[in-house]
């Protein structure tokens, strides 16, 4: 019965230490890898929800796809190849060792004649004459040697040369267990232990940091983390979150730092060019807090923990807008102040709706050229918000704060989506001739205003039918139709319109009407303009193209309102930027064993491909006046063989003369 | 009788050199001083030692492999040539006349595209008609093709600086610039076996997969317009650029070049093309060769890769798919090694190997940056 087991284990050692396990598990190591490599990892679980459905989010969850590196199946296999490597190891260095150390001076006269390299020389030369010749040339060609006497008066010179290649194979070897086991120590391993043991566990919550209990905080002293902090400027932070799975640990640190100031530099393209903190150290064992600035590819290493750059976000910068109603008459804007990640509720319009100040970017480097091939620029800042309903229902804006240049023309722009699965619409409302959103807005309001559309259509008719014949008669009709249209287009722009034609015009004549219609359209539009300038005090507006073009823009952008989703238009006047920077903190005390384990692996290969064990005897027999050449190698290849020949005609010169 | 003529005394390669390789290696370090001296102050201690690493680093090379020698005096006399005529404006290229129809960085760059379809075309029609002159040409069309695209590489190097100071950077930051380097490896590894074993048979095969790398080139420079110079982001600007991009792409140059000889081999086993190739063990020695030289520098690679990972993003490993792909890459062939080194095998399941080898890799250097997002995406199509 014992014998059976030892057998058994025996059977076990040998396949974990085969060359066949091993292949094996580096294929399985492999194709392992590349799961992680096509579904993304550690994204919010949400997110995997909406991609694969409940039921295959659950299994794909149990499989710990979501963290296939992590997973336990994973460390399972990368577990086998530090075993098999290790029994690799530990079967064969002290054969190799031996074999480095050998000379195989014991090798038989018969042995060797049975060597696929060997030659047979007849010579006249005395033993001492040959022996120098033979150790000479040895020596030329790099081989250490032991002469040994034989029986009869024989010399044996067993020889060898590039011993070291087996070193590389040990080292190699050794190198793959030493990068394994550093990369274990910084791997979660530690932590993976205390979660099943119970002592730890997972925060899942979104709580403040010092909210966190303790179960899911990790001690100072803690051997390895890495995880990430963002500090807004003039703010600090003594602890990192580590993300895990669908939730998070806290880890402590033995400082706090602080963010001073955060920088951006760009190129003249736009492109960033760097990303800096200037932070301070605050650390109970010292007096002086410690200065320092870290950037992207220089990171600050304090206590054994190293400080990187890793992103940056808004710290909660102030914002204020002007306020614009687009469903009412109201024709001056109102104020609005945030903070963002702050919300404002405004009850302007009615009903209350909450705008949720998500991000402020003060750089936006955009390629506006209708071909894409022009040059990217800066086109300045920008807001993202959301406005939500009572109900929860909200919309996501991307508003920019200056006009920009599209199709050769000047555009406020305002992007909007219902999801963030959808990408932005984008609304473009056209800049007044002073560059700015007042003279839409105002002309806007005009156009929304019932109680204006009878003037309008007095102003119009009093300019189109001036001298006209029978003007009078046409009057009242004319008049009636402006303001009927008016109506249509403040209840739906243009589809409204187009709705009417639809009902009420035959069909062959629809185009007709159409072009009708958007001529008076224009030229009302043009009317409110004029009106909405008069009422501010400014001239008449011009009547040339560029003007057409403003009224226009406007008439359509009157018409896509319909479909913002919003009853105002936020636009950015001021803001008070405050960055906040985010850093990854590390330690990672298995990366000397790393990297010394790399240099193993990088001197164990260059030996294994580029030292070439070689081992020649030479068996000199004065009785018979014979010399027997016999040479071997562990690898045989065409440069072996080549340099058998080489040696075989050398030797056979030294022998004869 | 033949063999002692062929006999040759072994002697360390110091003893070996003759004026020439001292005069070249002279060269060299008269090149470096100069470097050092004018840009020295810009440079920090990294950059310096690579410089003197440089230096020792090709003098030895050409002590190793003397065609190096003319091909880098060659790229150094054509580069600065090109340079002077620049007069540290940038819009020279658009009117001096060596910059526009010769030397200009995308011009060289175009003639080394225009040299490798000609030097692949003349291959294959020296395999064809088994013509001895006209490999020799397929051999001297490679040549100026390696030396158009570094003097190319060179020239665009010196640019980046011409556009702004704050700009500059070595020509290996984007997928445009490393497919430049990588035909220039291909070929170059190429040409040294070339040598080695004497035989111009494979040259139609290698320069395939060289001309797949021109081909895409061509697809970057006119259809997607990206052959202009980028400014690096933060986390490129770093010196292990340097020495971590060119090391993979001698891995990627070495594996691509494997599994064309690989293709060569199972060809030949067929019975195509048998008698205009080499050996069946002369082919399946070569591939062994090339491998473990790729195998060697993928892992430098590979490791300077972790290196700069640590210092950049926080962490030498990160399971980021670009390092995810790489590991797969040197599993791959680490199985190869292991069974040709260990097992002993040799032969078609191992040209298969390399062969499909070439699929992996591919995927590493392209897929990832396609398909996949990380850390990694500088090159993105």
């Amino acid at each position: 019965m014992k014998n059976h087991t030892h057998s058994r284990l025996r059977e076990i050692y040998d396949l974990l230490s085969s060359m066949r396990f091993a292949v094996s598990l580096l294929t399985v190591l492999g194709i392992a890898s590349i799961i992680g490599t096509v579904l993304k990892q550690n994204e919010p679980y949400p997110n995997y929800i909406i991609q694969f459905g409940q039921f295959w989010f659950s299994a794909f969850e149990k499989l710990g796809l979501y963290d296939v590196y992590h997973s336990g199946w994973f460390i399972v296999i990368l577990a086998f190849l530090v075993i098999s490597t290790a029994l690799c190891v530990y079967r064969n260095t002290p054969l190799m060792l031996r074999e480095i150390r050998s000379w195989r001076e014991h090798a038989t006269e018969k042995s060797l004649r049975l060597f696929s390299h060997q030659a047979e020389y007849a010579t006249t030369l005395t033993k001492e004459e040959s022996l120098p010749k033979l150790q000479g040339f040895l020596t030329a060609h790099g081989f250490r040697f032991k002469t040994v006497d034989r029986e009869a008066g024989d010399v044996l010179i067993a020889a060898k040369a590039g011993a070291y290649q087996r070193l590389g194979y040990i080292l190699t070897h050794a190198a793959i267990i030493v990068i394994c086991i550093g990369g274990l120590i910084d791997g979660n391993l530690p932590f993976k232990f205390q979660e099943i043991m119970g002592w730890k566990k997972i925060e899942t919550r979104d709580l403040a940091a010092d909210k966190v209990p303790a179960i899911s905080r990790l001690p100072v002293n803690n051997l390895s983390f890495r995880g990430n902090i963002t500090i807004p400027e003039g703010s600090q932070g003594d602890v990192v979150f580590l993300r895990m799975r669908d939730g998070y640990l806290v880890q402590e640190l033995p400082f706090a730092i602080a963010l001073k100031k955060f920088r951006i530099e760009h190129y003249p393209t736009g492109q960033p060019k760097s990303f800096e903190s200037d932070v301070a150290i605050l650390d109970p064992d010292r007096k002086e807090p410690f200065n320092a600035t870290i950037s992207v590819n220089h990171p600050l290493i304090y206590k054994g923990v190293a400080i990187y750059q890793s992103d940056f976000q808004d710290g909660g910068s102030s914002l204020s807008f002007d306020g614009w109603q687009l469903a009412s008459a109201e024709a001056r804007p109102f104020k609005v102040d945030g903070k963002v990640n702050g919300t404002v509720t405004l009850t302007t319009s009615g009903a209350p709706l909450t705008v949720e100040l998500d991000d402020f970017r003060l750089f936006n480097v955009l390629n506006l050229s209708s071909d894409g091939k022009g040059k990217p620029h800066n086109v300045g800042p920008s807001v993202t918000f959301k406005v939500r309903d009572a109900q929860g229902q909200a919309h996501e804006y991307l508003n920019y704060m200056q006009p920009m240049q599209l199709d050769g023309r000047t555009y406020f722009v305002s992007g909007m989506r219902g999801s963030p699965s959808e990408s932005f619409r984008y609304l473009r409302i056209p800049a007044d001739e002073d560059v700015s959103i007042q003279g839409y807005m105002q002309w806007h309001a005009l156009m929304s205003d019932p109680a204006k559309a009878p003037i309008l259509a007095k102003r119009l008719a009093d300019k189109v039918l001036q001298g006209e014949a029978g003007a009078e008669a046409m009057r009242p009709k004319f008049i009636n139709s402006v303001q009927q249209l008016l109506g249509l287009f403040a209840k739906g722009g243009f589809n409204a319109v187009a709705d009417f034609i639809e009902k009420s015009v035959p069909a062959n004549e629809r185009e007709k009407a159409a072009q009708t219609y958007i001529r008076i359209l224009e030229n009302v539009a043009f009317e409110a303009y004029g009106m909405s300038r008069e009422a501010d005090g400014k001239p008449a507006p011009k009547t040339d193209e560029a003007t057409l073009a403003f009224i226009r823009d406007s008439l359509n952008s009157a018409s896509d309102v319909f479909f913002y989703g919003s009853p105002f238009f936020l636009q950015l006047t001021s803001f008070e930027h405050r960055q906040a920077s985010g850093f990854q903190l590390t330690r990672s005390p298995g990366k000397n064993l790393v990297y010394g384990g790399s240099i193993l692996l990088v001197l164990g290969i260059f030996a294994m491909f580029y030292v070439r064990e070689r081992r020649v005897w030479l068996l000199v027999k004065p009785g018979t006046q014979r010399v027997l050449f016999a040479m071997s190698s562990a690898r045989k290849s065409r440069d072996f063989d080549a340099e058998f020949e080489r040696f075989k005609g050398r030797l056979q010169q030294l022998m004869q003369q | 009788m033949e063999l002692t003529q062929n006999y040759i005394e072994p002697q360390p390669l110091l003893k070996t050199l003759s004026w020439v390789d001292w005069a070249y290696a002279l060269l060299l370090l008269f090149g470096g001083v100069f470097a050092f001296s004018r840009y020295g102050a810009y440079m920090d201690a990294y950059e310096k030692s690579f410089l003197l690493g440089a230096v020792a680093g090709f003098s030895w090379l050409g002590w190793f492999w003397k065609p190096v020698r003319p091909l880098l005096v060659g790229i150094a006399a054509l580069s600065l040539f090109g340079i002077s005529q620049y007069h540290g404006d940038l819009a020279s290229v658009d009117h001096a006349f060596f910059l526009k129809f010769f030397v200009g960085s995308q011009t060289a760059i175009m003639w080394m595209n225009v040299l490798f379809v000609l030097a692949m075309l003349t291959y294959w029609g020296a395999t064809f008609s088994r013509s001895m002159f006209v490999g020799k040409v397929a051999t001297g069309l490679t040549w100026s093709a390696v030396l158009m695209g570094f003097t190319g590489l060179m020239v665009r190097w010196y640019e980046s600086y011409l556009i702004s100071p704050d700009v500059g950077h070595i020509p290996i930051s984007n997928l445009y610039e490393v497919f430049i380097l990588f035909c220039l490896i291909t070929s170059l590894l190429y040409l040294y076996y070339e040598g080695r074993f004497n035989t111009r048979q494979l040259g139609g095969f290698v320069l395939l997969v060289v001309n797949a790398g021109v081909g895409f080139i061509l697809w970057y420079t006119f259809d997607r317009q990206a052959s202009g110079i980028q400014p690096l982001v933060p986390a490129l600007q770093s010196y292990w650029m340097k020495i971590h991009v060119p090391a993979n792409f001698i891995g990627y140059g070495s594996f691509s070049l494997a599994a064309m000889v690989g293709s060569a081999y199972l060809l030949s086993q067929r019975g195509i093309l048998t008698s205009r190739l080499p050996a069946l063990e002369v082919l399946d020695d070569l591939m062994y060769k090339v491998i473990a030289i790729g195998f060697a520098f993928f892992t430098i690679a590979t490791i300077l890769g972790a290196m700069w990972a640590a210092e950049a993003w926080g962490g030498y490993w990160s399971w980021d798919p670009k390092e995810t792909w790489a590991l797969i890459v040197w599993l791959n062939y680490a199985a190869w090694l292991h069974l040709r080194l260990v097992k002993g095998l040799r032969g078609t399941v191992l040209a298969w190997w390399a062969l499909i080898g070439l699929l992996v890799t591919t995927f590493a250097f392209l897929g990832v940056n396609m398909f996949l997002s990380g850390l990694h995406s500088y090159g993105q199509l």
